[in-house]
């Protein structure tokens, strides 16, 4: 064990958490799992799995339909998902959250009707060099249909966004803007106040892509005053197929439906379709009901242990892992702001990230290579790809010494 | 060396090596082995698809007999296009188009490595078969052309 800095975040215990997580007990090739995977998906705790069982068990109807028993039920618990949600983001009500399939859809939702509302020929339509494909192509598709250009904000070489550029971007011509607030494949947590704030100024809206940062900081989206936050479920310890879209009440209500379907109307004659309130009126057909309780069961999870326990504890990690890993010979970082969270990215020397990934692998070390989902990321630093390590609450300093451990063996074997 | 007597050689010499860890080591210097390609064959229409890593192989034909050359920009991918052109080079087209080849399978690289390396893997596979099996075409219709 190699020189661990004073831990000054006794409110988590790392060592009981673990016991929460089924699957972190496993083993693979007959190796003890490290898990560094946790910015694709994160593992989920005992009472998300027990949630999903309780409701197919105890409670499966479907909702706001039925006037019997088990539909009221099963209404409740759904219900009561939608303003655990509230509460977690300090959203005015709960009507301002609507469950979507993940981070995707709900760009795909905002991008759709937004367009559909609002945007005209010649608009302009605001993403950064960073983003994840789901975080463009849904964008490009719309600026395609509407005529409509998309415009992107760029980036300097460690990763960080060039503030003076935006600022020089924001013209009249700008409807709607959508950047992450944590890079998922440099790490890099941007200034989203600075850019709503600036937005704002001009009345421009912003949606934040925040399917990185909701389990690893406090996010409050009255505070943001940000227009629109999505995130998704499995990346925050619940079940995938889930997901959150948060729009401010007045957007949500301006904005045209996205699918049509059971739930999302009021009445329907052939001639007209009157739709329904918010939140119903973005979720048609049946909603993935055992999905949106376990959520919640994994955000009470998260609160319980506390948010800001776990950003001081990935926080630790974060600095010990680049501390560790940059006394690899010949790694390097790519991205290297100032502010980041949750993940490091890196290449050693020439070596391919793929060969690495599989040499960590075969070690019993989950760890992500290639392009992560963000293809202009490496394109701009003119790399196939990275190695990508990313942290949860349940990650120990034990876990970031084996793969610096890893890395080294490896590293030996492909030079 | 026969095609077969080649594949048992290898797997035999897999069989020796306890755990993966060990088979990758053996791959990776297998792949310090690797006849390199010409340069000059780096091109698009050298590359085999279906790679997550990028793959140049050519094929020469010397004495009747195909004699193969490849890089990789992945170490791994060389070791596994090197342990391929160790079995099919220095054969002839017939021969190789004919070979049956089970060697991936016992050394249990089709198992083992990720599904991306091994999807990699038959397409290289493929590729030396779909050579061969075009200069077998092309030396049958020669023949033809000699006899009419």
């Amino acid at each position: 064990m190699q020189h661990v800095p004073d831990i000054t975040v006794p409110a988590i215990d790392v060592e009981k958490i673990r016991k929460d997580f089924p699957l972190l007990q496993e083993k693979v090739y007959g190796l003890p799992l490290v898990y560094l995977d946790n910015a694709a998906t994160t593992q989920k705790p005992q009472i998300v799995l027990d949630t999903l069982m309780h409701y197919y068990i105890h409670l499966n109807s479907n909702v706001h339909r039925g006037v019997h028993h088990l539909s009221q039920e099963a209404t409740a618990a759904y219900e009561n998902s939608r303003k655990t949600i509230a509460s977690f983001l300090n959203a005015r009500k709960p009507e301002e959250i609507i469950f979507t399939k993940g981070t995707t859809d709900s760009i795909n939702l905002v991008a759709y009707s937004f367009g559909r509302g609002e945007i005209k020929p010649g608009d302009v339509v605001l993403v950064s060099a960073m983003e994840h494909h789901s975080n463009i192509v849904p964008w490009q598709m719309m600026c395609e249909d509407r005529g409509a250009e998309l415009k992107v904000i760029p980036m300097d070489e460690n990763g960080e966004l060039i503030m003076s550029a935006f600022t020089e971007l924001l013209t009249d011509k700008v409807k709607i803007i959508a950047v992450t607030y944590v890079s998922n494949s440099l790490g890099t947590v941007n200034p989203v106040r600075d850019i709503i704030a600036q937005a704002h100024a001009r009345n421009i809206p912003v949606l934040l892509d925040a399917a990185q940062a909701v389990q690893h900081m406090p996010v409050d989206v009255q505070e943001l005053d940000v227009d629109f936050l999505v995130f998704s479920g499995h990346k925050i310890y619940g079940p995938t197929g889930t997901g959150v879209l948060y729009g401010k009440e007045e957007w949500l209500d301006r904005l045209p439906p996205y699918q049509g379907g059971g739930d999302m109307i009021k009445t329907v004659t052939f001639a007209k379709t009157i739709y329904n309130v918010l939140p119903y009126k973005f979720e048609a057909g049946t909603p993935d009901i055992s999905g949106a309780i376990a959520l919640e069961a994994a955000i009470k999870y998260v609160q319980q242990i506390g948010v800001e326990n776990i950003q001081a504890w990935e926080e630790q990690l974060v600095e010990y892992a680049a501390q560790q890993l940059q006394q690899i010979e010949g790694l390097r970082f790519i991205g290297n702001a100032k502010h980041r969270s949750g993940a490091i990215s890196f290449l050693v020397d020439d070596i391919h990230p793929y060969d690495l990934g599989e040499l960590l692998d075969k070690q019993g070390i989950a760890i992500r290579t290639g392009h992560h989902c963000a293809e202009p990321v490496m394109g701009f630093f003119c790399i196939p790809g990275t190695v990508r390590a990313s942290f949860a609450m349940y990650t120990t300093f034990e876990d970031i010494d084996r793969l610096v451990a890893g890395i080294k063996k490896a590293a030996a074997m492909l030079r | 060396m026969t095609i077969k007597e080649k594949q048992d050689e290898l797997i035999s010499d897999f069989s020796f090596m306890e755990n993966w860890m060990d088979k990758y080591e053996h791959i990776i210097q297998l792949g310090k082995e690797l006849p390199l390609i010409d340069e000059k064959y780096k091109t698009p229409d050298h590359l085999i698809k279906g790679c997550q890593s990028q793959v140049w192989l050519h094929t020469d034909m010397q004495d009747g007999k195909l004699i193969f050359t490849a890089d990789s920009d992945a170490v791994i991918t060389k070791g596994l296009v090197s342990l391929m052109i160790t079995v099919f080079s220095g054969h002839t087209p017939k021969e190789i188009a004919e070979s049956e080849i089970y060697f991936i399978d016992a050394i249990g690289l089709s198992s083992h490595l990720s599904p991306t390396r091994s999807n990699g893997l038959l397409s290289m596979l493929k590729q030396v078969k779909l050579y061969a099996i075009a200069y077998e075409a092309k030396s049958q219709s020669q023949k033809n052309g000699k006899e009419l």
